[in-house]
């Protein structure tokens, strides 16, 4: 019988939940990394038990983890085992170092800090981590200071794609409350070389030639909180997400508005509708039906909680301006909890199920695409990440 | 033999309980026993020093014999209780939350 395995990155270490093919009960695995920051686990498409874990701390750094067993066992890819004396490591996996060559990198690029002033870049954590589509061994890292790498053996090695960082407009991007991060990558099933990013706050940007060279896709985006509300670059953009079915569909939570593209990012317009507010994180795409989205409003400026303290997520089925609200099973009174950009996802299953994660530790599960809604766990340290996948 | 206390979590990454032992071959410096610790334990490599500069995370310190190490040159000489394994160097993080 086939199964789900939701993926859950939090505050303090990883935890692994995994259900049958009816999701009611679920077994929960963790805390993997104890005490950890884990922004974000993805699992390879290509072989499920093929995972890859972004750890980080603020004490000590970057560390990249990778199981082979669908979450049982975890090592250091190139740092597991003891270098013959006198060798280095056959890996680091966590050396993120941008490229700074006059041969292939952008030496002595800045972005723009809070003040306005220029800044390097300097490496802080991966946030996002995208494996490929076909291949185990290649997976995409989205990074803080944003910068786009990819390892090509299962993240022994990871190189930048300099092309995105030092393609013009650099010195304009400037970060988002949570630091200037790239937190979104797409991979396009029907077009190898079509890969689109965002990144807080500069944001969207497209490759149609696998990484080297990129163009901003910011056209029909508004934003009042910036000097020039259309400029083509400063965008605070909060995630994006397509079905794999029409790739050049997008849909996009900004940091105010709901956009979609109809054109690969080409251009945007909104399908905010009715939503009680258009400011929210994540966004996601019903596995079987392009059309239908899901988001979850959330008030702003600085407050970062749902609206009268009732926790919903709203169902379009129109490809966005017109939403319900999506209730049972979640508090509707008193809820105060934030739903952060990457802790939305979606299985495969014949009645798509969808998960959701809280920065107060609840993951929540609905296995009737959001009719009624479930919490897998309660008490979970923050959650800053949920992935889903779909088992054979 | 020279002694080195880890920090919680690096003792996890390392898979390591207790003091780790290095040899070191020639002058006991903060860089000799980095350079060994990590060479011992790669998967160590990048959390203690920055990838990229080569210094000392921000949130880290270097003491040994109840002195702070972490603003002397990587190149100064280490106590010579710390060379003769008498005394650890002990790497700690700073407290700074939880």
């Amino acid at each position: 019988m086939s199964g789900v395995r939701v993926l859950v990155g939090t505050r303090k270490g990883a935890f692994i939940l995994s259900s049958d093919g009816k999701r009611q009960k679920w077994d929960v695995s963790g805390p993997h990394f104890a005490g950890w920051e884990i922004y974000h686990m993805k699992g390879s498409p290509a072989d499920p038990n093929r995972i890859y874990a972004s750890q980080t701390s603020g004490w000590f750094g970057q560390v990249l983890q990778r199981s082979d067993d669908g979450g049982k066992t975890w090592s250091m890819p190139g740092g597991e085992e003891l270098p013959k004396p006198g060798e280095f490591p056959a890996g680091l996996s966590n050396k993120f170092v941008y490229d700074t060559s006059a041969e292939t990198g952008k030496p002595l690029t800045t972005h723009q800090w809070y003040d306005g002033t220029q800044h390097p870049w300097e490496f802080k954590r991966v946030w996002h981590l995208e494996p490929s589509l076909t291949d185990p061994d290649t997976v995409y890292a989205g990074i803080e200071d944003a910068a786009l790498f990819r390892t090509t053996d299962g993240a022994k090695n990871w190189q930048e794609l300099p092309g995105l960082r030092g393609h013009g407009t650099g010195p304009k991007w400037q970060p988002g409350a949570g630091g200037l991060c790239l937190h979104t990558i797409l991979l396009s099933p029907s077009d190898p070389g079509r890969i689109y990013i965002a990144i807080s706050a500069a944001g969207a940007f497209r490759t149609d030639d696998g990484g080297n060279t990129w163009k901003p896709i910011n056209q029909g985006l508004r934003s009042s909180y910036i000097p020039d509300p259309t400029a083509e670059i400063g965008h605070c953009v909060h995630h994006v997400t397509l079905h794999p079915s029409r790739p050049n569909v997008l849909f996009m939570q900004k940091h105010w508005d709901v956009m979609r593209s109809d054109n690969a990012g080409d251009l945007w317009h909104e399908v905010s509708g009715n939503l009680p507010t258009d400011f929210g994180f994540v966004i996601d795409v019903h596995a079987h039906e392009p059309e239908t989205v899901y988001v979850v409003p959330i008030k702003s400026d600085s407050e970062h909680y749902p609206p009268e303290g009732k926790l919903r997520v709203y169902r379009s089925r129109t490809g966005g301006n017109e939403w319900e609200p999506l209730t049972k099973g979640l508090p509707q009174s008193n809820c105060y909890v934030d739903v952060l950009r990457d802790a939305m996802a979606v299985d495969k299953l014949d009645s798509c199920g969808i998960y959701f994660g809280t920065t107060g530790g609840q993951v929540y599960a609905s296995a009737d695409a959001g009719d009624n809604w479930m919490p897998i766990v309660h008490d979970l340290p923050g959650v800053l990440s949920v992935e889903a996948q779909t088992l054979p | 033999m020279i002694r080195v206390v880890l920090p919680h979590h690096l003792r996890t990454l390392a898979k390591v309980t207790g003091d780790v032992q290095l040899e070191i071959e020639g002058e006991v410096t903060q860089r000799s026993v980095l350079d060994a610790l990590e060479a011992r334990y790669p998967m160590l490599m990048g959390t203690i020093r920055d990838h990229a500069t080569g210094q000392r995370r921000p949130f880290l310190r270097f003491f040994a014999c109840e002195q702070d190490w972490s603003h002397e040159s990587p190149d100064a000489p280490l106590p010579e209780s710390v060379a003769s394994g008498k005394e650890p160097l002990f790497i700690i993080g700073a407290i700074a939350g939880g």
